[in-house]
């Protein structure tokens, strides 16, 4: 069994194919796809759609949790970049509103990191900071209303398509496969698993930890602004109130989700997308199965609790013990 | 003897000088919760159109969300013994002993928007608020009015699950069709009173019901659900304000501009305008003595196509939503 599955990343495509089933019973029409003006339309699309924004959280966020940090801010910063990106959207082109927005995401992810990598402040504390003080400061440009915009080119990234798939998820399967291939494609992977697992001792092995930190929280930075424009694409307009709101616990949530240990080393980014996937199913299967909403958050931490149990080493290895003891009965 | 005239005389001088004064020019403090949403920024700046027509001295204290600095603010207000004070209470509790320090200094203190905790009744001249059930009366009115004999599956979006407006605008509403047997809510989730999260919520809506074929109405607590979820209709190929009738509340400008494009049915208005019947509850207090009731509802005007939306949007988006 083992032999012909991959034994990582098993408890979570298992988890995923379960959760697919559940969201099939309590929605028949689950899988039906169709075109609707150019593209996809149906539940699995949703899915997908909905679970960009933490998608792309996530992808920043597992660099960040890798070196054994942990970034709160990404909510705010998705506030920051939606507030910027719709302040500009009807008077600038989307190169510079992209521009903006990205380069507002990538100072936030600087300011975290000077304070982590230089300063060294713990990390949760330090992307505290900005997780409070981001939220006012996105108020600050939208003057507290909802900014709206009805620039094409910027909706175009939050409703278009690319051969019927929505632009978000394009974009979000293009960030997936570049960070792909700048951390696999080099040593650079190695060296942030390095720097997770044992700063000191990758230090004195020349591992340059302060810039290795630094460029995550950048990354995550830039992820989160992506996140933040295509959220503000998507409703065209900015609320700094409520955009990315919390989305940081599930953006960790994903990455967890996905193995990534909080005390750092070894990561995945493949399987922190699949996390961030897994959270999306369930939610929208959620919603579609017409329970009152006074359950939505029971159901999401009880499952949420099924798949951790599946991933938790102690419980994963009694389950190996017992297979074992039957064998040899046998 | 002669002291005694002269100070006589003098306090009469004072008060003929103070008289007419007093009548043109009340000075009030409004103790405001902060500015955390478009509706609070709108009923701030209403407040000081309403102060202004007039000729009130409107003195606004922003609290920014915390109960100690509108403590701090009526505290500051009653030592500059103003004429009365306008409170909006970020929270229900935790105001006996200041109200009771405005009531030793003669000062009547004035409730918008929010009441607080039954037990300061008479620490209060009034309170000027909206009544969240009849809200989602109007709503369900409108949409019995509407529909008329045929059957009617209708979707609702719920706001935050727990807040006392989602779960008043919840009852109201279904108060409103239960009298109406064609009338159904088939589904109900919360949206968050978001516009992503409206919008998250209809689209999931629209496939659990067939595609949204056998929808004829949508519900929404707030208008920024509406708005989110008039857009995951058009995305859906489908015709808001058409195929499927709108109603929602607040009247924030953006549910007018959808009302203009002909994609949103009927909005219910909270009125930002609190402070116009407070100010003439304490004028009628202040000249004639009269005691106003303890609570004064705000009206909950419905608005449709009909009321010439466009205007209404132009005249809203000044006011900071």
């Amino acid at each position: 069994m083992t032999a012909l599955l991959p034994r990582r990343g098993l408890a979570q495509i298992l988890a995923l194919i379960v959760i697919l089933a559940v969201d099939r019973v309590v929605s028949p029409q689950f899988f039906d796809l169709r075109l609707q003006d150019g593209r996809l339309f149906g539940s699995l699309i949703d899915v997908l759609n909905r679970g960009t924004p933490v998608a792309l959280l996530s992808l920043g966020m597992v660099l960040v949790i890798a070196t054994r940090g942990i970034d709160l801010s990404v909510g705010a910063i998705m506030a920051i970049a939606g507030a910027i990106a719709a302040s500009l959207a009807d008077t600038h082109s989307l190169a510079v509103v992209l521009a903006a927005a990205l380069g507002a995401g990538l100072i936030c992810g600087l300011w975290n990191g000077f304070l982590v990598a230089v300063l060294g402040m713990q990390p949760i504390v330090a992307t505290l900071i900005l997780m409070v003080a981001g939220r006012g400061i996105a108020q600050l440009i939208t003057e507290g209303r909802i900014v709206t915009f009805s620039s094409p080119d910027l909706v175009w990234l939050g409703n278009g398509a690319i051969l019927g798939v929505p632009v978000p998820v394009a974009i979000a399967l293009g960030m997936l496969i570049l960070t792909g291939a700048v951390v696999r494609g080099s040593a650079l992977g190695l060296l942030v698993e390095a720097t997770g697992g044992n700063a000191r001792a990758s230090e004195l092995a020349g591992v340059g930890t302060r810039a290795m930190i630094l460029s995550v929280y950048v990354w995550c930075g830039v992820c989160a602004a992506l996140a933040g424009v295509i959220a503000a694409a998507d409703i065209m307009g900015a609320d700094a109130n409520n955009a990315g709101l919390w989305l940081e616990l599930d953006a960790i949530l994903a990455v967890v989700i996905g193995g990534t240990s909080l005390f750092g080393g070894r990561f995945s980014l493949v399987l922190a997308v699949l996390g961030a996937l897994i959270i999306q199913t369930m939610n929208t299967g959620i919603l579609l199965s017409g329970y009152p909403p006074e359950f939505n958050l029971l159901v999401k931490a009880v499952v949420v609790l099924t798949v951790l149990l599946l991933q938790s080493p102690k419980l994963t290895g009694f389950a190996g013990i017992a297979a074992r003891l039957r064998r040899t009965k046998a | 003897m002669i002291l005694k005239a002269l100070f006589a005389a003098s306090a009469t001088v004072a008060l003929l000088l103070a008289l007419p004064a007093n009548a043109a020019e009340l000075t009030i403090g409004f103790s405001q919760i902060g500015s955390e949403s478009g509706w609070r920024a709108a009923e701030t700046s209403v407040s000081k159109q309403e102060a202004a027509k007039r000729k009130v001295n409107l003195k606004i204290a922003d609290a920014q969300q915390k109960q100690e600095n509108q403590i701090k603010a009526i505290r500051s207000f009653i030592a500059q013994n103003v004429d009365a004070i306008f409170l909006a209470p970020v929270v229900s509790t935790g105001w006996d002993s200041v109200l009771k320090e405005a009531k030793e200094a003669k000062i009547p203190v004035v409730l918008l928007d929010r009441d607080i905790d039954p037990s300061g009744k008479e620490l209060y001249l009034t309170a000027v608020t909206s009544d969240s059930v009849h809200e989602g009366e109007v709503a369900g009115d409108w949409l019995a009015k509407t529909v008329g004999a045929k059957a009617c599956n209708i979707v609702e979006l719920q706001g935050t699950v727990g807040a006392s407006v989602a779960t008043n605008r919840k009852k109201g509403f279904d108060t409103a069709i239960a009298k109406h047997a064609n009338l159904k809510v088939v589904r109900s989730q919360t949206g968050d009173f978001t516009r992503a999260k409206g919008k998250e919520v209809m689209e999931s809506f629209i496939k659990a019901e067939g595609g949204g074929k056998n929808l004829c109405a949508v519900y929404a607590h707030n208008d920024d659900m509406m708005v989110g979820a008039i857009q995951a209709m058009k995305e859906a190929g489908l015709k808001p304000g058409k195929d499927i009738l709108t109603v929602s509340i607040d009247a924030v400008p953006d549910i007018f501009k959808a009302m203009v494009a002909g994609e949103a049915n009927a909005t219910v208005e909270l009125t930002p305008n609190m402070a116009g019947p407070a100010l003439d509850a304490v004028a009628a207090f202040k000249g004639k003595g009269t005691v106003p009731p303890k609570w004064i509802q705000t009206e909950s005007k419905l608005y449709t196509a009909a009321d010439d939306p466009q205007k209404i949007y132009d005249s809203k988006k000044g006011l900071g939503y």
